[in-house]
């Protein structure tokens, strides 16, 4: 771990965000593609919940963290709120994990 | 969700995050970093995952090229997530450019989650905000004391995160267009797992965004 690392990812990290956010928002390209970008949030989060719940170091790894994913879907498709979502999915996992 | 409904969930959220913050600042000590290495992470790179991943690869004893590498592939989703909410965050250069550095997964899913542009601006902001303090103040408490909680996969913290997800993509999920989106980019994201680096898969689930707009253009169903 050096300072150059620490700045070299710092100074990333704030490029990607800040080209996203403010330097192509007014691009003829993005303009155009606005209908399109809203579709980009639930696309890729999804693709972010697969990776939490199941990558590992072996590429697909099925666990607890699944059951408690899906114990986490079956709560959103009732509406549950937020919280109780959280709740069910860590009690679930956290449970299945004491029993094995 | 009200005002006060997502401040209160920012919250919860950021008590989450701040047990992540000092699972990384006891991983950044045993990567050889000092408490000021993890402070200067959290504070300005400020993306979870980036600097597990590059804490992580230094402490297994991997190259530091290739730590900066996957922390940069990992970062990158934030720019696609900064794309889509930069017709919500609204105000003057200054006030976009520091909006920037609080563009991460969980300040993005709040944001969507809203019923409108109002909202979602303000849950942004709220949930950016908490965050931050709060994986601060893990990180501190962490890379100064060590790890005081005990494993945060014992009581399914690890799980919190994609189910705290997935609550907050429920207004998506319930379009046409958004469940296309999230179905598509998940497969994607499965089937890239095995075979690409980390970081990878999240950002080839954005192409789902791309299948959604298609199938739905014509319809003119949300």
């Amino acid at each position: 771990m050096t300072w150059a690392v620490v700045l070299g990812l710092s100074a990333a990290a704030y490029l990607a965000k800040v080209i996203g956010l403010v330097a192509l928002r007014d691009a003829r390209l993005v303009r155009r593609a606005v209908p399109l970008l809203r579709h980009l949030p639930p696309a890729v989060l999804a693709g972010l919940v697969i990776v939490q719940t199941m990558g590992g170091t072996g590429g697909i790894e099925v666990d607890a963290r699944l059951a408690g994913l899906a114990a986490a879907g079956v709560a959103v498709w009732r509406r549950a709120p937020f919280l109780v979502v959280v709740a069910v999915a860590a009690a679930v996992t956290a449970g299945l994990r004491a029993l094995t | 969700m009200s005002r006060r409904s997502h401040v209160r969930d920012a919250l919860a959220i950021g008590l989450g995050v701040a047990v992540f913050g000092m699972a990384f600042g006891v991983l950044t000590i045993q990567a050889g970093g000092t408490v000021w290495h993890a402070m200067a992470l959290s504070l300005l790179t400020f993306t979870g995952g980036s600097q597990f991943a590059l804490a992580g690869v230094i402490q297994a004893g991997g190259s530091v090229a290739t730590a900066l590498t996957g922390a940069i592939l990992l970062a990158l989703r934030n720019g696609v997530y900064g794309l889509a909410l930069s017709s919500t965050i609204t105000g003057g250069l200054g006030r976009r450019m520091l909006a920037a550095h609080f563009v991460i997964d969980e300040s993005t899913a709040m944001a969507i989650a809203q019923p409108d542009p109002e909202q979602a601006q303000s849950a942004f902001w709220t949930t950016g905000l908490s965050l931050f303090v709060f994986w601060n103040v893990g990180t501190v408490i962490g890379a100064l004391g060590g790890n005081v909680l005990g494993d945060p996969a014992g009581v399914g913290l690890d799980v919190a995160f994609p189910a705290g997800f997935l609550a907050l993509m429920g207004p998506a999920l319930r379009t046409r267009a958004g469940a296309i989106a999230a179905a598509v980019g998940a497969a994607i994201a499965l089937v890239a797992l095995p075979t690409t680096s980390p970081g990878v898969p999240v950002l080839l689930a954005a192409a789902g965004a791309f299948v959604a707009h298609v199938l739905t253009r014509d319809s003119g169903a949300p």
